[in-house]
C-alpha cells in the first residue's frame, strides 16, 4: 500500500486543510494529494449526492482564459483545435468539446464558456483535465494564432456542489444561481464574494460548479457544509457518480487513441462543424461519421454481483474477444455492477449478449443505454 | 483456539486441524464498501500465499491470500448475498473460509495480535 509518490512532491488544493480536518483519505492524483473518500465511505458519499446534495473539491483541474480581441477570432482558433462551434455560443453558455489531434484521437476533454457579459467579448473561459494541464497548455501554445492567447488562471479554486438540493443549498448565498438555466454561466456573488458559476457537473445531476478565489474557498466550502444537507464527497463517488452518468474520464474511456465518433460523444460536434470540417483529423471524424466508426464505447450492465474493471476483455458468448472494458465497477444507485468499453459496431446494439472475462471467467452481460441513471439536469420551466 | 494475522491482513484462528481466514478489521477499513466477494471451493489446494479468495469495494479489487497451506473444508456461504458483513463484523461472522491445516510450521511465520497491531500502527 505505499504510495509511489512522495507526499511532499504533491501539490495541494486551497482546501487541503479542510479535506483533512474532516477526515479525508488522502491520495496522490495526477500530482495532487486529493481526498478519495471522507469517513461516511464512497458508497454513502454516492447515495448522498443522489440524495440531497454533494461537495466536490475539483481545484486539482486547469483553469484558463483563451483571449484574443473579439468573440470571433478566439472562437475561431478554437474553433481550429476541436470540433465544436464557438463562433455561435451565446453569452453566458458554456459547451463540453474535446481537443484533437491530427488523427483525430482527443487529446482532451474540457468545459469552454463565454461570459455573460459583452465586455467580456474576446474572452473564453476553459476548464481542462488536471492530469492533461501541461499537454493542453504547450498544444494551446504551440496552435494559437499570434493575437490569441492563452492565459493560465493560478489564484482560483473550483468547487462543485451535486446533486437534487445543491442549487437550494446554494442560492442561499447566491441567490442568482436559481435562475440560472443548465450549461449557463454567471459571475455573481456568494456572500459577497465574487465567483464565476456554471450551471453544470459531472454527476448527472442538478448542481453547479464555482470558480472561486482561492483565499476563498475554504470559506466559501465551510459556508456550504454548514448546510445539514451539504457533504463533502471525495474522488471515489466522484468516479461511480459519472459511471452511473455514462460520462467519459479521459485516460479510461476516451484518450489520443479514440474518435469523439468512436467515444460516442458526437453531442459535442455541432452541425456547422460536421458539415464543414476544418478541425484536426476532420477527414478520418467525417468519414466516421457518414459510415459509422469500426468501434465504439457501450454501456453494459453484469447479470451477477461480480464486477468487472478497467482492462477487463469483452468477448462474445462463448466466443472470440472483442474489445476491452475501458471503466467499470459496482453502481450504487444502480444496486449492482455496470462498466463502459469498445466494441465492434455490429456488437453495439443495445440488449446484445457479451460477457466480460474476469480473473479468467466470463460474465454475462448486457450493452446498455446510458446514462445508467436518468439524468436530472435543471430544465428552466417556459414561461 | 489462537489467532494469527498476516502483513496482508488476514487472520487465521486455528482449532484443532481446521483453520478459519478472514480479513481484519484494519483491512475492510482500508477497502471501505464491499460489495462482493469471491471465494474458493471447497476441496481446494491452497499453498501460502496463493490468491485464495477476492473481495471488492466499490472502487477496487484485492486478493486475499491463503496465510498457510491447506484444503478449503467451507467457504462461508453469507458473504454471496450480503458482501457489507465484511465491513460489519469481518473478525467474526463474516470469515472468507475454513481450511485443514497442512502446515501448522507456517504458523510460526504469522504475528501474534499484539505484534499485528504494533504493525498496524507502523502503517
Amino acid at each position: 500500500m505505499a504510495d509511489a509518490v512522495a507526499e511532499t512532491d504533491l501539490k495541494q488544493t486551497p482546501l487541503h486543510d479542510l479535506h483533512v480536518e474532516l477526515g479525508a483519505r488522502m491520495v496522490p492524483f495526477a500530482g495532487y494529494s486529493m481526498p478519495v473518500q471522507y469517513k461516511a465511505g464512497i458508497m454513502a458519499e454516492h447515495l448522498h449526492t443522489r440524495a440531497k446534495a454533494g461537495l466536490f473539491d475539483v481545484s486539482h483541474m486547469g483553469q484558463a482564459f483563451l483571449v484574443g480581441p473579439d468573440h470571433e477570432t478566439t472562437a475561431r482558433a478554437l474553433e481550429a483545435l476541436t470540433p465544436s462551434n464557438f463562433v455561435e455560443l451565446g453569452h453566458g453558455r458554456q459547451r463540453y468539446s474535446v481537443l484533437l489531434n491530427e488523427e483525430g484521437g482527443i487529446i482532451d476533454d474540457l468545459m469552454v464558456s463565454r461570459s455573460p457579459s459583452p465586455e467580456d467579448d474576446g474572452k473564453l473561459m476553459l476548464v481542462v483535465n488536471a492530469a492533461r494541464k501541461d499537454v493542453d497548455y504547450a498544444h494551446f501554445r504551440a496552435h494559437l494564432p499570434d493575437n490569441v492567447t492563452l492565459q493560465v488562471v493560478e489564484d482560483r479554486a473550483l468547487i462543485a456542489v451535486q446533486g437534487p438540493e445543491a442549487v437550494a443549498a446554494v442560492a442561499a448565498h447566491a441567490p442568482g444561481v436559481s435562475d440560472l438555466a443548465f450549461m449557463s454561466t454567471a459571475s455573481m456573488e456568494f456572500d459577497g464574494i465574487e465567483c464565476h458559476v456554471a450551471r453544470a457537473g459531472y454527476t448527472g445531476e442538478d448542481g453547479v460548479e464555482m470558480s472561486v478565489p482561492a483565499g476563498a474557498a475554504e470559506a466559501i466550502a465551510r459556508a456550504l457544509l454548514a448546510d445539514e444537507r451539504v457533504e463533502p464527497i471525495g474522488l471515489g463517488a466522484r468516479d461511480s457518480l459519472r459511471l452511473e452518468a455514462g460520462l467519459c474520464l479521459y485516460g479510461h474511456d476516451i484518450d489520443e487513441t479514440t474518435t469523439p465518433v468512436e467515444g460516442a460523444i458526437t453531442f459535442c460536434m455541432q452541425k456547422r462543424r460536421r458539415e464543414e470540417g476544418g478541425f484536426p483529423g476532420a477527414e478520418r471524424i467525417q468519414s466516421e461519421l457518414k459510415d459509422g466508426p469500426g468501434r465504439v464505447r457501450v454501456g453494459l450492465r453484469l447479470e451477477g454481483r461480480a464486477p468487472a474493471r478497467e482492462g477487463a476483455e469483452i468477448a462474445l458468448p462463448d466466443g472470440p474477444v472483442i474489445g476491452t472494458v475501458t471503466s467499470g465497477g459496482f453502481a450504487p444507485t444502480v444496486g449492482a455492477p455496470i462498466a463502459m468499453g469498445y466494441v465492434p459496431v455490429e456488437h453495439a446494439g443495445v440488449g446484445t449478449p457479451l460477457e466480460l472475462v474476469v480473473r479468467n471467467r466470463r460474465l454475462p452481460a448486457t450493452v446498455a443505454d446510458m446514462p445508467f441513471v436518468p439524468n436530472r439536469y435543471y430544465r428552466k420551466p417556459k414561461s | 483456539m489462537t489467532t494469527y494475522y498476516s502483513k496482508d491482513h488476514e487472520w487465521i484462528s486455528v482449532e484443532g486441524d481446521i483453520a478459519t481466514v478472514g480479513i481484519t478489521a484494519y483491512a475492510q477499513e482500508q477497502l471501505g464498501d464491499v460489495v462482493y466477494v469471491e471465494l474458493p471451493e471447497a476441496g481446494r489446494e491452497l499453498t501460502q500465499g496463493d490468491e485464495a479468495a477476492v473481495v471488492e469495494s466499490v472502487k477496487a479489487a484485492s486478493e486475499v491470500y491463503a496465510p498457510i497451506d491447506g484444503e478449503v473444508v467451507e467457504a462461508n456461504g453469507v458473504l454471496a448475498d450480503e458482501p457489507a458483513k465484511v465491513n460489519e463484523d469481518p473478525e467474526g461472522g463474516a470469515w472468507f473460509l475454513k481450511m485443514k491445516v497442512g502446515n501448522a510450521g507456517q504458523l510460526s511465520d504469522l504475528m501474534d495480535q499484539a505484534a499485528y497491531k504494533a504493525y498496524v500502527e507502523t502503517l
